[in-house]
């Protein structure tokens, strides 16, 4: 059964400079299990790329809110979610396509490669007009 | 988010630090392209070992300098990548584009 150990939830302004706030954040919360290294810096990665991708798709139009949920559940385990209410996703199986990007030039289109790769389980949800949620999981060692 | 760009000759290095997000990646990315137009290197390094953090956006970053590069028949060349952001790197197939040195 999953118990909820610990939990964390903040709101932000779907601004650039709140990414590097929002991974700073969730990495320090998350400390407390006693992560490695590399467990610490594939979140952060995980959380970057979901934070980046509500900034530059989500709110591409308008300025809104990025609602995150950090959760440390029992058995060492983390849940993170990270929601927008922005414009959606037509096709999420296409969109988590490696190298497939809507962004051009300089958008490597790995967002979503890169949360999967990093982490244990994603989840992804999303209706055209009214937003997207994105829920990864990890498994930490026990130590 | 710091870069500091050195030319010697038909090479340009750019020296990278910090933390490389989508938010800083852009006047790394326009300060690069500056000299490179400029220029024109043969080679062109960029130096992650001061880099602490990298997401795709580091992706996207090299990714756009190999395709100014190619314009004029160039190379780039990745130097120090620490062990998270190769991994980074190796999803992506980095290292079909542009060589990767490490150093000992």
């Amino acid at each position: 059964m999953i118990k909820i150990i610990n939990q964390f939830k903040m709101e932000l302004l779907a601004r650039s400079s709140n990414e590097s706030f929002a991974r700073a954040a969730i990495a320090a919360f998350i400390s407390q299990l006693d992560p490695t290294v590399e467990e610490l810096s594939d979140i952060k990665t995980a959380v970057s790329e979901a934070v980046t991708n509500c900034i530059v798709h989500a709110y591409k139009e308008q300025l809104g809110y990025i609602y995150i949920t950090v959760r440390i559940l029992n058995d060492n385990k983390v849940s993170i979610k990270i929601k927008d209410k922005g414009c959606g996703i037509p096709d999420v199986e296409k969109a988590m396509e490696p190298l497939y990007t809507t962004a051009g030039g300089e958008r490597a289109g790995l967002g979503f490669a890169v949360m999967e790769s990093f982490t244990d389980k994603l989840t992804v949800h999303s209706a055209v007009g009214r937003g997207t949620t994105v829920i990864f999981h990890k498994q930490l060692q026990t130590r | 988010m710091q870069c500091s760009i050195f030319t010697s000759g038909n090479m340009v290095t750019a020296k990278l630090s910090g933390e490389l997000d989508h938010h800083s990646a852009k006047s790394i990315r326009e300060q690069i392209d500056c000299e490179v137009e400029a220029v024109q290197p043969d080679k062109l390094f960029l130096d992650f070992k001061d880099i602490t953090f990298m997401d795709s956006s580091g992706i996207g970053l090299v990714m756009g300098r190999y395709r100014l590069m190619q314009l004029h028949g160039g190379e780039v060349i990745i130097l120090n990548p620490s062990p998270s952001i190769r991994k980074v790197m190796r999803l992506a197939g980095l290292g079909r584009l542009a060589k990767i040195e490490t150093s000992a």
